[in-house]
């Protein structure tokens, strides 16, 4: 087990030194080269962080305060299935603050989790521009326009959630 | 492609690029910017592309896919041209037969057509619209006109004529032209743009940088995402125009990472620049040179705040500092730094082509110009509007955008962004520009408008708007850190009926705090939402304090969903989708809600078609 963690490691490492060649070892693109790491791993996996630290020499509390302090970065693993939900102004008054309370209520975990079996992940974000199809919510990247709670169980139903959908609808 | 060496090179490239252009042959325009590509409009491309391989019309049919038109609400948006045939909500399987209908034949296909709602009449052309009809498109109608991945569309139409012009003249003339201009900055502070060119100009210091803010975080404002994606090259030709006026040799473009198309686009359009000639070294053979990069920000809403966009792109957390000496002096890397946004920039070639004179002809004597605005919300057409400085809020609100759907009652129109101010009907008639936005309690700021209508609970929307810049401080103020925790406690407070008529009173000494204690404009305009509602909606705060009541039916915990006897037709939707099974009832019976398991989720409410729930 050890010596699998330590391939795994070093495939990480490998990795990051790879993406930190490709902005020339410039300290200042550190933000990029995170955001290059998140898109390549789908988070930022710890040991990714302190490759990272080590090949571009910065220190470690400047790469965790940039983790932190960035939305868009997260520290914890995504689902297989992720659920992004629309919550600026537009898809507030139109309702969306409805739709994240179902799906907190439907899948068990709030705005910002995982769920323990790594299949869905739920997160709100600030305005997608696209205020004409609000609320929206927007599923690995496809987008689903004037969601309702009851079209959301039917996307949920779709991906093998167990909800119920009530067809009429 | 051969780089343009002069401006007569240019100038005959143009030439040789428009005569190319046949305005004869039919070329199907489809808008595939961020909101009609939702509507899954790539599909739609994609079989437009297939029926005309089918046919072998591929010499014949042109198909070009453009930017945002504006119209979000009727996408997907396709233009038939040379006839000028706008067709809306088109379908996938649409594409035959309108290739075959209207293209090949000239019968229009009547259930694509638009219908004006008011009158029912059916409008053929894209320009008789209501919607585009009143607006006024100098910068975004070029977005329909144009492949945002063609360089070779934009110079036809006169794209980087600007540019050419602005090298043959004196640095310090075209500062002083957008001077003349009164140009004012699109991006929220509304600080005259030559101004700020020629103090950056002016200063001390080697590399001097131009940057573009496009790091749009207001909630509901999506106009600058919409021209970087729809004609990137105006972004572009721009900042060329402003580094040779300032002395500028390294430019910027801050975009969110949440825009990938705009991203995508962007970095084409360097490119393409760079290969004409256009930018990087030596430009049109003028001696100048200066290229742009791209930064990617973070997701933190005060990284639009200009010295936080600073610190991100130096690779540090996005805090401001603070300002007595000026970004123009010392901005981004303490060297002497220009920063305007997209929509400003964007701006500058029509001010360089066609003279100051005729800009500040345009909008009102402060406010010169037109400006975009994204009108979202409650309201029937949602979508980007351009329009002269000047022109009413109602004019805006219900000539071009229509009215309120539903025939519900206008409440407020909210503007400025999470910082702005709630303004209510009786202001409807005041002219829209920097100075009486200001004089009414909110601001223009990047220009999102949401319209709320008489079920938006205003206790509600201050909460929504104190939480999401509770959120986004960056936490280095503490009366912006701890003020607005303590305001949105406050508010929570007041929503779940447990406030107390001081409440008012210390909402609005805590914000006087916040707006007077705060370094930058996050936390300086933070408590405009809720001074502006508590001015203009008292009423509305007194009914949750004394009557424990939320008027619109928002506020959870004070209001309580029954079923109207008289609509209900016994269908059993809502038991049917009522989580904690409170909704009871048998088929075809009067149905119940039982209140002591009701959670107030609102899914019976959604689901009932015949009008039986009542929310109180």
């Amino acid at each position: 087990m050890e010596a699998s963690r330590s391939k795994r490691n070093g495939a990480t490492e490998a990795k990051v030194s790879e993406i930190v060649a490709r902005y020339g070892h410039d300290k200042s693109f550190v933000i990029p080269i995170m955001q290059d790491i998140q898109r390549e791993f789908n988070y930022l996996p710890r040991e990714a962080l302190d490759a990272l630290s080590a090949s571009l020499g910065v220190p470690q509390s400047l790469v965790y305060h940039l983790a932190t302090f960035y939305r868009a970065f997260s520290l914890t693993p995504k689902g297989k299935y992720r659920l992004s939900l629309c919550l600026g102004t537009a898809c507030h008054v139109r309702g969306a603050p409805q739709i994240a309370d179902h799906i907190t209520r439907t899948l068990g975990i709030e705005s910002g989790e995982t769920t323990s079996d790594g299949e869905w992940s739920f997160e709100t974000v600030n305005c997608l521009g696209a205020c004409a199809l609000g609320p929206i919510l927007v599923v690995n990247e496809e987008y689903h326009g004037q969601i309702t709670i009851a079209k959301t169980n039917k996307v949920l139903a779709a991906l093998g959630k167990k909800v119920e959908t009530d067809e009429e609808v | 492609m051969k780089k343009c060496k002069s401006a007569s090179e240019l100038a005959s490239l143009r030439e040789k690029l428009a005569a190319a252009r046949d305005p004869k042959k039919p070329t199907i325009v489809i808008c595939a910017g961020t909101g009609c590509l939702a509507y899954g409009t790539q599909k739609l491309i994609d079989n437009f592309r297939a029926e005309i391989a089918k046919r072998k019309l591929e010499g014949t049919v042109d198909v070009r896919t453009s930017g945002c038109h504006g119209f979000c609400e009727r996408g997907p948006l396709v233009v038939i041209q040379p006839k000028q045939i706008f067709y809306q909500h088109v379908k996938t399987e649409d594409a035959g037969e309108i290739i075959e209908k209207t293209i090949l034949g000239d019968a229009v296909i009547d259930r694509l057509v638009y219908r004006d709602p008011a009158t029912k009449e059916k409008i053929l052309h894209e320009h008789d619209v209501p919607f585009y009809k009143k607006q006024m498109r100098l910068i975004f109608g070029m977005n329909g006109q144009i492949d945002p991945r063609s360089i070779d569309d934009y110079i036809a139409i006169g794209g980087y004529a600007g540019l050419a012009k602005a090298l043959a003249m004196k640095p310090e003339h075209i500062v002083d032209e957008v001077t003349k201009a009164k140009l004012r900055g699109r991006g929220g502070g509304g600080f005259m743009t030559g101004w700020k060119w020629e103090s950056t100009a002016k200063a001390e210091g080697s590399p001097k940088y131009v940057i573009c803010n496009a790091d749009e975080g207001d909630p509901g404002a999506y106009m600058d995402r919409s021209l970087l994606e729809g004609n990137p090259h105006s972004v572009i030709e721009g900042m060329v125009i402003g580094a040779f006026a300032i002395g500028s040799s390294d430019g910027y473009i801050y975009v969110r990472n949440e825009y990938p198309l705009a991203v995508t686009n962007v970095t084409a359009a360097i490119e393409s620049a760079r290969a004409y000639g256009l930018l990087g070294e030596n430009i049109l053979g003028s001696g100048f040179s200066f290229d742009i990069k791209i930064n990617r920000g973070g997701g933190a809403f005060v990284c639009g705040e200009s010295s936080a966009l600073f610190a991100s792109i130096e690779g540090r957390a996005g805090e401001p500092r603070q300002k007595y000496v000026h970004a123009t002096d010392r901005g981004l890397y303490d060297k002497p730094t220009c920063l305007n946004n997209v929509e400003t920039w964007a701006n500058v070639p029509p001010i360089i082509v066609k003279g100051a004179e005729w800009y500040a002809s345009i909008g009102t004597p402060g406010s010169t110009g037109t400006k975009i605005f994204s009108l979202v919300g409650k309201i029937n057409n949602t979508g980007l509007v351009e329009v002269p400085m000047g022109i009413t809020l109602r004019e805006i609100v219900f000539g071009i955008g229509g009215g309120i759907p539903k025939g519900r009652k206008f409440k407020a129109i909210q503007t400025g962004g999470p910082s702005g101010g709630c303004i209510p009907e009786k202001h409807l008639d005041m002219p829209v520009d920097f100075d009486e936005l200001s004089k009414v309690g909110s601001m223009m700021g990047s220009g999102g408008m949401i319209v709320m209508d008489d079920r938006t609970c205003m206790v509600d929307v201050a909460k929504y708007f104190l939480k999401f810049l509770e959120q986004e401080s960056c936490g280095k103020c503490t009366p912006c850190r701890e003020g607005i925790y303590q305001m949105r406690t406050i508010l929570d407070r007041i929503s779940e009926g447990a406030g107390e008529e001081k409440d008012i009173e210390l909402l609005e000494w805590i914000g006087t705090g916040v707006i007077d204690g705060s370094l930058c404009a996050l936390g300086g305009t933070a408590p405009f939402p809720v001074l502006s509602t508590i001015k203009y909606f008292r009423d509305e705060y007194l009914a949750h304090i004394r009557d424990k009541k939320c008027p619109a039916g928002v506020c959870k915990k004070l209001i309580t969903f029954t079923v109207a006897a008289d609509n209900c037709t016994g269908c059993t939707a809502c038991a049917r989708v009522c989580p904690t099974k409170a909704a009871t009832g048998e088929k075809k019976k009067v149905h119940t809600i039982d209140q002591a398991t009701c959670i107030k989720c609102g899914a019976c409410f959604e689901a009932c078609k015949f009008d039986a729930i009542t929310i109180s």
